[in-house]
């Protein structure tokens, strides 16, 4: 079992390192994150997102506003999943005086 | 110089690990786990996503890492193996 | 872990230092539009206060500063708090949560979009600090052991 534990470990850390090797530079131009149009000739969302964060919200920083506003959907998702966790808590593990 | 702070901060990560694996005391090991989603968290500030750094600082380090605490207070302070 | 710590340092030390972790989180939620940050994260940091106090002062000494049959009903008002945003959104003709489209007379849409994404993250931040306390409260129960 401990044994077991260390290989998986050795497992992660190679495929973390390897990962971490083949990370592009910071701030490199041409990184795939940075083009301004994808392989398929579309534009990158990033890219609608630096361009008219401050303008559509104004709001500086555009992390929050890819949060709260462009993609708000996905984080009422992200609040129902919390609010889940808590509700199964809740109905398993709380103790109820017998009624 | 960005590279030399992410080698360390690799390092720490593995060390982390290691301590987290080998402990026999389970509430040291989950102090280690704490350690260790800090150290992630400080990898994540390093690569600039600074939203994401807090977010896992805040949830990993000081939520989960009282969840564990609070598990291992109901049931056993050992590991067995 | 449920009973309060026997030492008076402890107690302390966790009093002053939950405030300021508590004060911290508000400026984070609040400040979320300006700074790294927002309504998770601060909700996050507001829980880890109130578990602080929870941990060191014990849980019935703890009650005051959120009791737990109250935890899962504000967690639902959080929540609902970000969904009826979206529906009066939605009612006033835009998208589901599309804030421009708040039905409030004589505003921007910059700022109505500026200002619905603060609602949002005060209701995130709602949920996320009870919802954090209340599974926290479920695990250790009432109990007298630990």
């Amino acid at each position: 079992m401990k044994a077991y534990n260390y290989i998986l470990l050795a497992v992660f850390a190679g495929v973390l390192l390897y990962a971490t090797l083949h990370l592009p530079e910071r701030g490199d131009v041409n990184a795939p994150m940075h083009r301004e149009f994808n392989e398929a000739g579309g534009e990158v969302a990033g890219n609608y997102f630096i361009r008219n964060a401050y303008r559509d919200a104004a709001t500086p920083n555009m992390v929050t506003v890819v949060l709260a506003d462009y993609r708000s959907f996905d984080t009422l998702g992200e609040v129902v999943v919390v609010f889940a966790a808590g509700m199964a808590c809740y109905l398993i593990l709380r103790r109820r005086e017998e009624a | 110089m960005n590279w030399k702070i992410e080698i360390v901060l690799y390092l720490l990560l593995l060390a982390n690990a290691l301590l987290a694996l080998g402990v026999r005391n389970l509430l040291a090991a989950a102090v280690a786990a704490t350690a260790f989603t800090f150290t992630v968290a400080l990898l994540f500030l390093s690569m600039g996503a600074i939203d994401v750094g807090f977010t896992e600082a805040v949830v990993g380090a000081g939520i989960v890492g009282v969840y564990f605490i609070a598990a291992i207070c109901q049931t056993t302070r050992k590991s067995r193996d | 872990m449920t009973n309060p710590s026997q030492s008076p340092i402890v107690i302390v030390v966790s009093r002053s230092l939950a405030r300021v972790i508590q004060l911290f989180g508000i400026y984070v939620i609040i400040h979320g539009h300006y700074s790294p940050g927002g309504g998770f994260q601060g909700g996050a940091l507001l829980a880890a206060g109130i578990l602080l106090l929870r941990m060191t002062e014990g849980m019935e000494g703890s009650q005051v500063e959120l009791p737990t049959a109250l935890a899962m009903p504000t967690a639902a008002l959080g929540a609902l708090l970000f969904a009826v945003t979206g529906m009066a959104a939605w009612i006033g003709g835009g998208n589901f949560l599309e804030y421009a489209g708040l039905p409030i007379p004589g505003v921007e849409a910059v700022w109505l979009r500026h200002y619905g994404i603060l609602v949002v993250e005060v209701g995130i931040g709602l949920a996320v600090t009870t919802a954090l306390v209340s599974i926290f409260d479920d695990l250790v129960g009432k109990g007298d052991h630990g």
